[in-house]
């Protein structure tokens, strides 16, 4: 699959389709979609980004949390046609396998996970929160992740991975 | 879970938008944020035949004072904007406290003052902040420009005023009559739960003295309420601690909440009692200390 072959993520029951161009870490992607289909769907299936996760489905966990244009959304609850013309950043564009964001090196230095469903959606939280905020308390940490659940409850180590990543920005 | 299906349009004008509605009708939705809207959509609850997605038209996304206290807050200012405005915690103490307690944070990123006004839900922060402040709605149709007052704006559980072929462009609060003070609280289990109660208080004061007081409840009745009753016994008041209980105990008497898993209508009263009561004597002190 190439930048500019188009993904179709339609089925064959002839509903109106529109094409749309997203650029999606940093990457110019083309797709046929219906416009029903949510952003989640057209990550995870139209492009295999499946790093985004789907979890409660109704807007509450935020573990399909992606960037759009900079800013966090919940990409259960957005439609794959508003990204046309936009950027959007997943989990698999926040930093390479050598070379990882610092948010992503805090949660493996304080262990800012169990089960990983919530993760990527934390990871991408917290990187919004740093970028507007880089020196957060623990408080406005917590604040900050509020739109993301753990099931797992692992909180305290993913606030001290936010913190983590915010002392080594400061470097 | 998927929408069912419907024909999307992206408007780049108002005019463009207003002519979709006028041509579709009642099979017309508009969307703004989406926060209440694609959910709802998700869930089968509404099922618009055409979605006139807003976000393209240039000139929505602002919110700016009106000389004399007023305000105003176009159609696409998200949350966000109100939460880190620079503008509010001086000239708006009631919206800059409610601003950080809607939704989460990842849902302010996209959610809209107005379309939360529109969505008329009785456990929306910003009807009871606006109806507190004695906001309105302008609406847009090919007749012009209309402007409605929130009380009338919000008729009913999930019900706005708006004809099929208006669309709300911006939400107005209007001048003050003095000096403003108030907040926002809210009771919620967990963030992004639906409140177990939330109080707007909105009060104008001159020479020490309320000559304006706004308070409404959210979460506790089918619509947004305004707390005429506990309104009328500040008003000339210096925020004793008798008149401060007289208000409490008047709201809690106009809430009409339901015992559910939240907890138990008499406990919900209590809130709102508490929530007045913990406002106004906050708001006491500095007026005390200027005077």
């Amino acid at each position: 699959m190439t930048a500019t072959e188009p993904v179709d993520t339609t089925s064959d029951t002839g509903a109106p389709t529109r094409r749309i161009t997203v650029t999606v870490n940093g990457e110019r992607r083309v797709a046929e979609v219906e416009p029903r289909l949510l952003l989640a769907h057209l990550l995870r299936q139209g492009l295999a980004l499946t790093g985004t996760h789907v979890g409660c489905d109704t807007t509450n966990c935020g573990a399909c949390t992606v960037l759009y244009d900079g800013a966090p959304v919940k990409s259960c609850t957005m439609l794959a046609v508003q990204a046309d013309g936009h950027e959007v950043t997943t989990v698999e564009g926040l930093g390479t396998p050598s070379e990882l964001d610092p948010v992503q090196e805090g949660f493996v230095a304080e262990h800012g996970l169990q089960c990983g469903f919530c993760t990527p959606g934390m990871m991408l939280a917290a990187r919004a929160l740093l970028n507007r905020n880089p020196d957060p308390s623990e408080d406005e940490i917590r604040w900050g992740l509020s739109g993301n659940l753990c099931r797992c409850t692992g909180y305290q180590n993913i606030v001290k991975a936010v913190r983590w990543a915010a002392e080594k920005e400061a470097q | 879970m998927y929408p069912s299906r419907f024909r999307y349009e992206a408007p780049r004008t108002l005019d463009e938008a207003l002519a979709l509605l006028a041509e579709h009708g009642d099979e017309a939705k508009i969307l703004a944020g989406g926060q209440s809207l694609v959910p709802m959509m998700k869930l089968r609850f509404a099922a618009p035949g055409v979605l006139v997605d807003i976000n393209g038209v240039q000139g929505l996304a602002y919110h700016q004072e009106v000389p004399g206290g007023g305000l105003r807050v176009g159609a696409l200012c998200r949350h966000v904007d109100l939460e880190h405005s620079a503008i509010l915690p001086g000239a708006q103490p009631t919206m800059a406290a409610a601003a950080p307690l809607v939704a989460d944070p990842i849902v302010r990123t996209r959610g809209t003052l107005v379309g939360s006004l529109c969505h008329a839900d009785p456990q929306g922060d910003w009807a009871s902040v606006m109806l507190a402040l004695d906001g309105a709605v302008v609406a847009a149709s090919p007749r012009g420009l209309r402007t409605i007052p929130v009380g009338e704006f919000v008729v009913g559980t999930f019900q706005n005023a708006l004809e099929q072929d208006e669309i709300a462009v911006e939400a107005v609060v209007p001048a003050a009559q003095g000096t403003r003070s108030g907040s926002y609280l809210k009771l919620e289990r967990r963030v992004g739960d639906f409140a177990t109660a939330g109080v707007a208080v909105a009060l104008e004061s001159d020479g020490g003295r309320v000559v304006r007081a706004g308070i409404a409840l959210t979460g506790v009745g089918p619509a947004t309420i305004a707390a005429v009753d506990a309104q009328q016994a500040l008003l000339g008041s210096s925020l004793e601690p008798d008149v401060v209980e007289r208000a409490a105990e008047l709201a809690a008497a106009v809430a009409r909440p339901r015992t559910d898993h939240r907890g138990t209508a008499d406990y919900k009263r209590h809130v709102v009692a508490t929530f007045v009561r913990r406002i106004l004597t906050a708001e006491r002190a500095p007026a005390g200390a200027a005077a």
